[in-house]
């Protein structure tokens, strides 16, 4: 009944159900690569190479004669893996650091704060390049370093919303009937500070995309010749000018699935809040 | 008179706020007790160490910069002051339970009423969800809100004002306090729903025979609904006794002045165009009482003798006492 009621919910806002359209279509691809690519991501053709799209390689082809749609879809897994893991890493570690920071306040605060404040004065590709160079090369290692290098933002974030949910009422009321810091953390304060956090983690994943991009450019990311889609758009670099197609193509399904992932948070954001929810369910 | 026991007394108790301009005494010395089932009420102007001394009890001022700094607050023989915060947790809304003075944001926005008034329930009565949730709907209906099986279901954002007051009240008894404190209850309220939550409160207050603190500048609602009036001013008490005869014959010049200045219907018709009487001056600055009585600079009856020495809370006949060097014993 509930779970009905807030898929028809979502229906009634066209935003959301066109970023839950281009998410699905991604996680789809993701899911049936082997299946939906017409060429293997890796086989390399010399013959073919850097060729523009046509009805043989849909998307045209890169310097190493490799289907660019075949990569593109096999790299969406990998995209993916590393945007929404090291998003998730930020957003938790982040989320709880910045709500038990602001909301115990005095010496946990600064100190919380203190680290998270050290972590963002560096800057975040330094910080990933740092870490990556501890713990070696590989793909686990770039969403560690990206998860990182995305607490502070988090912890900051709700920080800001927790300073002001703390001082509310309920807050006060929820403690003189005698509720738990932990009842009070999670059941009245997270739920009504959780809104910018979201609208933060979908802009946060073109983030992570992006800085899994730079560490594979740098040759610390995701080894060649696995596809991501950070790599091919850096691979494309070099050739903008007489293939644009591989840079744009790549440079596409990222801004795209960004943009999948921004409508439906924004979607979310209206559903979890139960004002908005009236008005979706009066629509 | 007196009851053997009381259920709640506060022995001297002094909360003060340490801040940069120095140590603000909001509650300086303040004793009193709640008998059971007794309804008090605590009146006195804004700033008075009236909420203070509220949420003293419940051992919720904030800290930094507020600090209980020494009394008892004896609550059935306990003293609330030495028990862990644990165990300070499970009395807060068990037996002792607050409501405030603004429904608009005493609610939590994203839960529907029914379920906050069943986590309550679940918190600290072992009940199913099932039945903490129908225990709920009940309050709902207790707390007089019409149709509560739907209303249960709604966010407060759906509700009026007068309608999330009847909401906190029922959450704030769901689990049978044997103390409810409501500060100013309902003063963010218009006056015909200020009447009917009194009602209710008056109605479950003898159901459930729960004692209830009423904090409120307003002596009409005061008047209305307590047996015992407690004056307070500048964190001092400065009068108590039962309300009857405090009304009748207020013995402190603040509280005297209190009454004058209330403004009073029929009044003009019978004695043509007068000015409201009101105290003049301004509640002191707590930082800085003046010395004697912190009355004295106000006072239109203060003599030498007051600037001097601060008087003590002396008891007078008739259950009454009153903190002046006029009063006569």
């Amino acid at each position: 009944m509930k779970g009905t009621s807030m898929i028809q919910m979502l229906r009634k806002s066209p935003t959301a159900v066109a970023g839950c359209i281009i998410v699905a279509l991604v996680l789809l691809s993701a899911a049936f690569a082997p299946w939906l690519s017409p060429y293997s991501p890796v086989d390399m053709d010399l013959y073919s190479r850097l060729k523009p799209p046509s009805l043989k390689h849909p998307l045209g082809t890169d310097e190493l004669g490799r289907d660019l749609l075949s990569r593109i879809i096999w790299g969406a897994r990998v995209s993916l893996k590393v945007g929404v893991i090291s998003v998730g890493i930020g957003l938790i570690f982040g989320v709880v650091l910045g709500l038990v920071g602001a909301y115990f306040g005095g010496v946990t605060e600064k100190t919380i704060f203190g680290v998270v404040d050290l972590l963002l004065s560096i800057p975040s590709l330094l910080l990933a390049l740092a870490i990556v160079a501890t713990l070696g090369p590989g793909i686990t290692q770039v969403m560690v370093a990206v998860g990182i290098s995305l607490v502070p933002a988090f912890a900051r974030v709700t920080r800001g919303s927790v300073l002001t949910v703390k001082e509310q009422n309920y807050v006060l009321g929820a403690k003189a009937l005698g509720a738990s810091h932990f009842d009070i953390m999670t059941r009245y304060i997270l739920p009504n500070v959780i809104t910018p956090v979201i609208v933060l983690a979908t802009l946060n994943l073109a983030f992570a995309l992006i800085m899994e991009a730079a560490l594979s450019f740098l040759g610390i990311g995701v080894q060649p010749p696995d596809p991501t889609w950070g790599s091919i758009l850096s691979e494309g670099r070099m050739t903008i000018r007489t293939a644009s197609w591989v840079s744009t193509f790549s440079g596409l399904a990222i801004t795209l699935t960004v943009m999948g992932f921004n409508l439906l948070g924004d979607g979310l954001r209206d559903l979890l809040d139960p004002r908005m929810r009236r008005i979706l369910q009066a629509k | 008179m007196n009851t053997p026991s009381p259920l709640l007394h506060l022995n001297h108790l002094k909360t003060h706020f340490f801040t940069v301009e120095g140590t603000a005494k909001a509650v300086d010395d303040v004793s009193f007790s709640l008998n059971k089932g007794e309804t008090i009420g605590l009146v006195g102007e804004s700033g008075c160490g009236k909420s203070v001394t509220a949420l003293s009890i419940m051992r919720l001022v904030k800290d930094p910069p507020g600090k209980i700094v020494s009394g008892e607050i004896l609550f059935d023989g306990t003293d609330l002051l030495q028990i862990p915060a644990s165990r300070m947790k499970s009395i807060r809304g068990k037996r002792i339970a607050m409501i405030f003075q603004e429904p608009m944001t005493s609610l939590n926005p994203v839960y529907t009423i029914g379920d906050q008034i069943a986590e309550m329930l679940l918190v600290h009565e072992n009940l199913s969800k099932k039945e903490s949730w129908e225990r709920a709907v009940d309050m709902i209906a207790k707390v007089q809100i019409p149709v509560p099986e739907r209303r249960a279901h709604e966010y407060p954002h759906q509700l009026s004002g007068g309608m999330r007051q009847r909401a906190m009240i029922a959450m704030a008894l769901a689990c049978k306090p044997e103390i409810l404190i409501a500060d100013e209850p309902t003063t963010a309220l218009d006056v015909t729903v200020q009447a009917q939550i009194l009602d209710l409160m008056q109605q479950l207050k003898e159901e459930f025979g729960t004692a209830i603190i009423l904090i409120s500048h307003d002596l009409g609602i005061i008047a209305e609904t307590v047996e015992r009036i407690v004056v307070m001013y500048a964190g001092k008490v400065v009068e108590e006794g039962p309300s009857l005869s405090v009304f009748d014959a207020p013995k402190h010049p603040y509280t005297k002045g209190l009454f004058k200045s209330r403004p009073k219907i029929g009044e003009r018709s019978q004695f043509g165009r007068r000015r409201l009487l009101e105290i003049q001056g301004a509640v002191p600055n707590l930082f800085q009482l003046p010395g004697g009585c912190s009355f004295h600079t106000r006072c239109v009856e203060a003599v030498e003798t007051c600037r001097r020495i601060s008087p003590e809370l002396i008891s007078t006949s008739d259950n009454r006492k009153v903190r002046c060097h006029l009063a006569n014993p």
